[in-house]
């Protein structure tokens, strides 16, 4: 290498005091970054690597303590470096772009005042001038009208609008690194996308040293130069993309590789004949707005039928109506036009009252396990809630039903007596997935099942659902903006965009032959798929 | 925004009087002759005059009439601004009024500045203190300051600083001077709740994902506790201080009967012991309007604290 490594790390290893015990997050870190390198460190949660990131910016929490080893920035040793020293390489040396967008930008201020503050910083003083380079810097990530965004506050702005001011923050101080942690996981595909490019762009053109934080093998793949594997604390391979794809060394690295949904439609038995056991016919929905802005159509013209034993994926992003298709299907929000069949009786004019035996028939998982279950609750009342609720079972039969329940989503007895937060979020969604059970429903609506989790856990809980749905013939409702998920478990797809379907068929048709601009805007998104190293099958 | 003050003002109205009517019907179900209190406070027994005179007395004061025609008659006259006489003290309420509401006000408007500059103070000290047994020990004192009785802690301070140092007088309501010890013993309680809801705050807000952006920045801890921390992590102090006057005017009955200091909060305490209707119910007016006008204000300022909160229709 022709240049001094602009970050160094040798033997480095951390640890946290948790409840009077030192627990280690890093052991034996070892790795340098070039100027201008793009290097991807990637491992699921607990693997060390928000530690690390933290480690590199001085950020580690009250109770973390360097063990052991070196941490050069720019030739300065700065593992056990004062806040002061820390204070001159943060924003100037080594910008952050942080993991959410949505809750990383300070909601009572002006967009403008939070990236001048970054910019006068980084000059020493406040000078005249900032606000034209604040509109300058916010035009440079891609904003329109910025000198409309400098006024806004965040919560004016999209997730992705806001992930490109924080990318203008972290760039205002013209550092040599940039880190971003899990720059995009809070967004849709196509604006990951989009976000990652105009990112790396940047970074290009100023010769930035970029290192990315993920969980994404196939996105990492896709952007870095250079991958460090982690796994508990410890670096297991470092390697190009190239190398990692066609010959990972350790057993590990293949885990995480095989473990990330493959894009392959799965070949599954036709539909039975019969009546569907739920079916939208032409169903809409507007809500209205304070005048003079009239109504908002939410979704429009939706017609879907669900046959037992098959899964439903609808596909789309933030603001696409999938959210609103749910709640019209599970009854909570009654159509505009359109009606909605539970096996053949329409049920859209029903009051609450007259829906209620229904919902014995219809249940759902939610997205995120961490918030879906009460924290006061055992695992043995969130499960047996719903029997209690419709007077089904007492007594030993209802502790019998919670074990069979338990067995059934692959978790041990003992379980019963948790509580949620003792639980990890892999089996969480069982437990929730055990709940939405305990009815015997027909039919479960599961909205974004396993995003909140991690790859190799995702694998598990979609693995667990296609044999649930083998052994109950129940029918699914996937709702999804991941593509890999819905093209292993979905046998029709329902692309969604404003409201309106623009794409519907069996899911090996709508995923290999996207027809819609749309469809195959979010196809190509996926990450790894541009990549003709990748070893799936598309 | 208009529709929304509209909205407001009418809801303060209703309020008002409720209030007004809740406690004329709860101080007329209170068991008692009030002419034969009156007539014992003025130094005369019932028993002494004859039922001629008894029902003359009645006339005169307006309490022959039905509870309903009494009520409507004292809601005619406040409407207008007559609050009725005194029944005890046979004087104009209003003149009542004018003579001590300055002095409570003095008292309670200067608590409740200390309360905040105390609580705010704490809680900020609090979150910026690193060494964490000075930090423990501040993030107790709000708990020792709210078990604390308010009487207690006033007759500590007139121990101390009237009786023991001299530097401010024990009683009275002349000058600045006196208005110092009643207005602490009056602001501790706030302050010690101020205190412990900011404390929180900043806990809470301390792990907030953009803190980390701020400290990226290159912010100092001092730089990123007052631009970043201080506002976010006071929002619930806002409502907070809305919902404590309620307690200061409380509070000013007992501060005012300790320090002996002439105020509406003791007028409350003289008139509800004499049963004296009109008094209870103008002071139950006033306090109640000055709640809602405070609450009103606080509403309204949480849009400049908290850019996310709109009292205008939203567009999207």
């Amino acid at each position: 290498m022709s240049h001094p490594p602009l970050v160094e790390v040798r033997d480095l290893a951390v640890s946290y005091r948790v409840a009077g015990e030192r627990v280690k997050a890093l052991k034996q870190v070892t790795f340098s970054l070039a100027p201008g390198e793009t290097l991807a460190i990637v491992g699921e949660s607990g693997s060390g690597k928000s530690t690390l990131a933290n480690a590199l910016l001085g950020l580690l929490p009250g109770n973390a303590r360097v063990d052991q080893g070196q941490v050069w920035v720019e030739g300065v040793d700065v593992a056990h470096a004062s806040e002061r020293t820390w204070r001159t390489l943060r924003g100037r040396t080594v910008g952050l772009v942080p993991q959410d967008p949505m809750v990383s930008l300070n909601p009572t201020l002006r967009i403008g005042r939070q990236v001048a503050e970054a910019l006068v910083l980084a000059r020493g003083r406040r000078y005249r001038g900032v606000d034209a380079d604040v509109q300058a810097l916010l035009a440079q990530v891609g904003l329109d009208a910025p000198a409309l965004r400098a006024r806004q506050y965040p919560h004016e702005l999209s997730g992705g609008m806001r992930q490109r001011v924080l990318i203008a923050i972290a760039l205002a101080g013209e550092p040599r690194l940039i880190i971003a942690d899990e720059p995009t996981s809070a967004l849709d595909v196509t604006v990951q996308r989009r976000i990652l490019d105009h990112l790396q762009q940047l970074t290009a053109e100023r010769g930035i040293a970029l290192l990315i934080i993920t969980h994404d093998l196939g996105m990492a793949c896709d952007r870095a130069d250079r991958l460090l594997v982690m796994k508990q604390g410890e670096p297991v391979e470092l390697a190009t993309p190239r190398q990692v794809l066609w010959g990972a060394q350790q057993p590990y690295t293949r885990a995480l590789l095989n473990a990330a949904p493959a894009f392959v439609p799965r070949r599954r038995p036709r539909a039975q004949p019969g009546q569907p056991l739920l079916r939208l016919h032409n169903v809409g929905k507007q809500f209205a707005l304070p005048a003079p802005a009239g109504t908002f159509t939410a979704l429009q013209g939706l017609s879907l039928s669900l046959h037992a034993g098959q899964t439903l994926a609808i596909v789309g992003e933030s603001g696409s109506g999938k959210s609103t298709a749910l709640r019209i299907a599970l009854g909570l929000e009654t159509p505009s036009t359109g009606h909605v069949e539970y096996s053949g009786v329409d049920v859209s004019g029903y009051s609450w009252r007259q829906f209620r035996p229904l919902r014995r028939r219809v249940q759902l998982v939610q997205q995120n396990p961490f918030a879906a279950l009460d924290p006061r609750f055992t695992v043995y009342d969130s499960i047996v809630e719903p029997l209690v609720a419709f007077g089904l079972l007492k007594g030993p039969a209802l502790e019998h039903k919670a074990v069979e329940l338990i067995r059934r989503v692959g978790l041990p007895e003992q379980f019963l007596d948790r509580l949620p937060r003792e639980l990890s979020g892999g089996q969480r969604q069982r437990v929730a997935i055990a709940r939405a059970l305990a009815l015997a429903p027909e039919v479960l609506l599961l909205d974004e099942p396993v995003s909140a989790l991690d790859v190799s856990v995702q694998a598990q809980i979609l693995a667990l659902l296609d044999d649930l749905q083998r052994e109950l013939k129940v029918a699914y409702v996937l709702v999804s903006h991941d593509l890999a998920v819905v093209a292993s478990m979905a046998d029709q797809v329902l692309v969604l965009c404003h409201g309106q379907v623009v794409e519907q068929g069996p899911a090996a048709q709508v995923l290999g032959h996207p027809g819609h601009p749309y469809t195959q805007a979010l196809v190509a998104a996926i990450p790894g798929h541009s990549r003709s190293v990748l070893p799936v099958a598309v | 925004m208009k529709g929304y003050l509209a909205g407001r003002l009418a809801q303060a109205v209703l309020v008002l009087w409720g209030a007004y009517t809740l406690t004329y019907f709860i101080l007329y179900l209170l068991p008692g002759d009030t002419l034969a209190i009156m007539l014992s406070a003025s130094g005369m027994e019932a028993d002494g005059l004859s039922a001629q005179e008894l029902a003359q007395a009645r006339a005169f004061y307006g309490l022959d009439k039905g509870v309903f025609e009494q009520y409507f008659a004292l809601l005619w006259g406040a409407l207008q601004g007559d609050l009725g006489q005194s029944l005890s003290l046979g004087r104009p309420v209003t003149a009542l009024l004018a003579e001590r509401l300055p002095q409570t006000l003095a008292l309670a408007g200067t608590a409740i500045g200390l309360s905040l500059l105390a609580g705010v103070g704490l809680a900020y000290l609090t979150a910026y203190v690193q060494w964490r047994p000075l930090k423990a020990a501040l993030a107790r004192l709000p708990s020792l300051g709210f078990s604390v009785p308010v009487f207690w802690m006033g007759l500590l301070l007139i121990q101390v600083f009237a009786f023991g140092l001299g530097w401010f007088p024990a009683t009275g309501s002349q000058g600045t001077a006196s208005l110092v010890l009643p207005a602490i013993t009056l602001a501790i309680p706030s302050a010690a709740v101020y205190a412990q809801v900011l404390q929180r705050g900043f806990q809470g807000v301390w792990q907030e994902p953009y803190i980390a952006t701020a400290f990226a920045k290159g912010l100092s801890r001092a730089q990123v506790q007052a631009r970043h921390g201080l506002r976010n992590a006071a929002l619930p102090l806002l409502t907070l201080v809305g919902l404590q006057v309620g307690n200061t005017v409380s509070g000013a009955v007992l501060v005012e009967t300790i320090f002996s200091r002439n105020g509406v909060g003791r007028l409350a305490q003289e008139a509800v012991l004499r049963q004296d209707i009109p008094v209870v119910l103008a002071i139950v007016a006033v306090s109640a309007a000055a709640f809602v006008v405070v609450n009103l204000i606080v509403d309204l300022l949480y849009p400049y604290l908290d850019p996310r909160i709109t009292h205008t229709a939203k567009v999207s």
